[in-house]
């Protein structure tokens, strides 16, 4: 780049000194100034915004509520902390969240492969096209209605009782199992498009050459493409997983009497109105997340979210 | 690796029965749009247009959708800002502390949104003091949204190389030319892409829109929670679900053909 002091000694007419120019060579001189300039603003917006805020969170899970008042008292207390660390409910709600995620999770991972593969490397190009539009385009109908929908699909008078019924089925109707079925409906498409992306990044000459070489289909896919698309699949799970982790309108809709950890959040700041009693439980997907992403971050799986 | 016909074939018999079950539910909505049963009982009892008619008339509804449409806009703009700066300094530069930035883009999206939302429902109003208002809605939904630009132009930066910097450069312009006639026009289909999905983010929200919104601010989806249960409002709720899902395949469409072309021209 310092390449451009060149043209002094040719014909060249001598680049305009506007003041452009000028703090573009400046900048182009000084990298870590570039940088500088680059990171400045993002930084600024998510260090004041978000981090200052998370920290905050954190501090008032050590403050307390008074009970009369209701007004916050800022003096620490490791009370929150251990309510939410020994108390049965919290213990209950946290398995019962962590196991409908993983569930919800290995649930999306395991639709989104096929769908995937067959986007990326079987449908022709046109086909391709269709195909995701055909699954983006529920991303738009509103988290709140496809719920709401499903709830109307489950119901005793919905239209699975009354397709399962000639076969002697019927409705799982409301509670664990329909929140499974409606959050991983929810989240499928966040899981089929960073492994569909995933599958369009590997090149069809390595699976040809595994196919030359003498591998089935099953183990070129298990050996070839499993690895390749590793990371697109991690970071589909971080989706599944961590939107299911906070949520709690759906669990309302059609859970049944069931909570999750985002309900005693909810309610803690809301009815309650015990903000750092919520934080306290908040803490517990926060502490989940940040193991998961230190479990998958050598997957390279948060350069694929 | 050569699939066989047989394998082909159930691939997309899977494919077909997947897409089947994503649809059921919007088809239900779609055909609850015009039965004249309100609570959405199956099979609908009698069909009616009266829902479509309300719906295009409801004044809350109109607002709703403009409301959203302002906030998706002024949020996808910032973060499409924040977005591109970040992944240009990530990608071209090595740091101390990367992998703590790379991390810091992420966390808005990888942390559950209630988590999201009383953290910055307290920060604005404990810490700060500001009343909430379309403004905070505003700037939490551009802080989770920067992630969907991140990781869009970042991919795209690091398909690209330098090459073309580099030449561009040793040409004599400067780094506002380059950046203006030969990065930002490659990255203009990741930008649209990462765009689309953060104003689709931004517009479907409704967690940490709940926690951040101010008491006169309704949303499209604040609107759809407040009026979902309602027996008088829940079928025009199905018509704007469907209405949404219908106008959506225009931006969608545009960024498939966009990404299309620049496949065939490589």
């Amino acid at each position: 780049m310092s390449d451009t002091a060149a043209p002094a000694q040719q014909r060249v007419p001598a680049p305009r000194q506007s003041l452009a120019r000028r703090g573009s060579a400046f900048f182009s001189a000084h990298p870590r100034l570039r940088l500088g300039f680059l990171i400045s603003a993002p930084l600024l917006w998510l260090g004041i915004v978000y981090v200052v805020a998370l920290a905050a969170l954190l501090v008032t899970a050590f403050w307390s509520v008074d009970s009369f008042t209701g007004e916050i008292s800022q003096t620490w207390t490791f009370d929150n902390i251990v309510t939410v660390l020994t108390g049965s409910l919290y213990q209950t709600v946290t398995v019962r969240t962590v196991g409908v995620a993983l569930l919800v999770t290995v649930i999306d991972v395991l639709i989104a492969l096929p769908i995937a593969f067959f986007m990326a490397k079987v449908a022709g190009s046109r086909m391709q096209r269709v195909l995701v539009i055909a699954v983006l385009m529920p991303l738009w109908a509103s988290y709140l209605v496809k719920a709401y929908a499903w709830r109307s699909v489950l119901s005793q008078d919905g239209i699975l009782q009354w397709l399962l019924t000639p076969f002697g089925g019927s409705t799982p109707g409301y509670g664990l199992t329909a929140t499974v079925i409606t959050l991983s409906y929810l989240w499928l498409p966040y899981v089929i498009l960073p492994i569909y992306a995933g599958l369009e990044r590997v090149p069809d000459a390595l699976l040809e050459a595994s196919g030359d070489l003498g591998g089935k289909t099953w183990t070129t896919l298990r050996l070839v493409t499993l690895p390749l698309i590793w990371p697109a699949i991690i970071a589909g799970s971080i989706f599944s997983f961590s939107l299911s982790l906070g949520d709690y309108l759906t669990v309302n809709i059609v859970g049944g009497a069931n909570q999750m950890l985002g309900n005693l959040v909810y309610t803690n700041v809301g009815a309650a109105n015990n903000l750092p009693l919520a934080a306290a439980i908040a803490l517990i997907p926060i502490a989940i997340i940040f193991g998961y992403l230190a479990l998958v971050r050598r997957t390279g799986a948060l350069d694929n979210l | 690796m050569r699939l066989s016909r047989l394998s082909r074939s159930v691939l997309g018999v899977i494919t077909v029965l997947i897409l089947a079950v994503i649809y059921l539910p919007l088809g239900v909505v779609f055909i609850n749009s015009f039965s004249t049963s309100q609570s959405l009982s199956w099979p609908p009892p009698g069909f009616t247009l009266e829902w479509w008619g309300k719906a295009f008339q409801s004044a809350g509804a109109l607002d709703a959708v403009l409301t959203s449409l302002q906030l998706a806009v002024v949020a996808t703009v910032v973060s499409l800002v924040l977005g591109t700066l970040i992944s240009l300094a990530l990608q071209r530069f090595e740091f101390f502390g990367r992998d703590a930035v790379s991390l810091l883009v992420i966390l808005p999206i990888a942390l559950p949104g209630i988590i999201t939302g009383i953290a910055l429902n307290n920060f604005f109003r404990t810490i700060l003091g500001v009343p909430l208002s379309i403004w905070t809605v505003v700037i939490a939904h551009a802080t989770f949204c920067i992630v969907t630009v991140f990781n869009n132009v970042i991919a795209r930066l690091r398909r690209l190389g330098t090459n073309f910097e580099d030449a561009s450069a040793d040409l004599g312009a400067g780094i506002w030319t380059t950046f203006r006639l030969v990065t930002f026009p490659q990255l203009r289909s990741a930008l649209f892409a990462g765009g689309l999905l953060a104003f689709a983010l931004s517009f479907d929200e409704i967690i940490v829109t709940t926690f951040t919104a101010g008491s006169g601010v309704t949303t499209l989806p604040i609107f759809i929670l407040n009026n979902m249960f309602r027996p008088n409002q829940a079928p025009i709720v199905s018509v704007i679900a469907v209405v949404l899902v219908l106008v959506s395949i225009v931006p969608i469409y545009i960024a498939q053909r966009i990404a299309g072309a620049e496949r065939t021209e490589r």
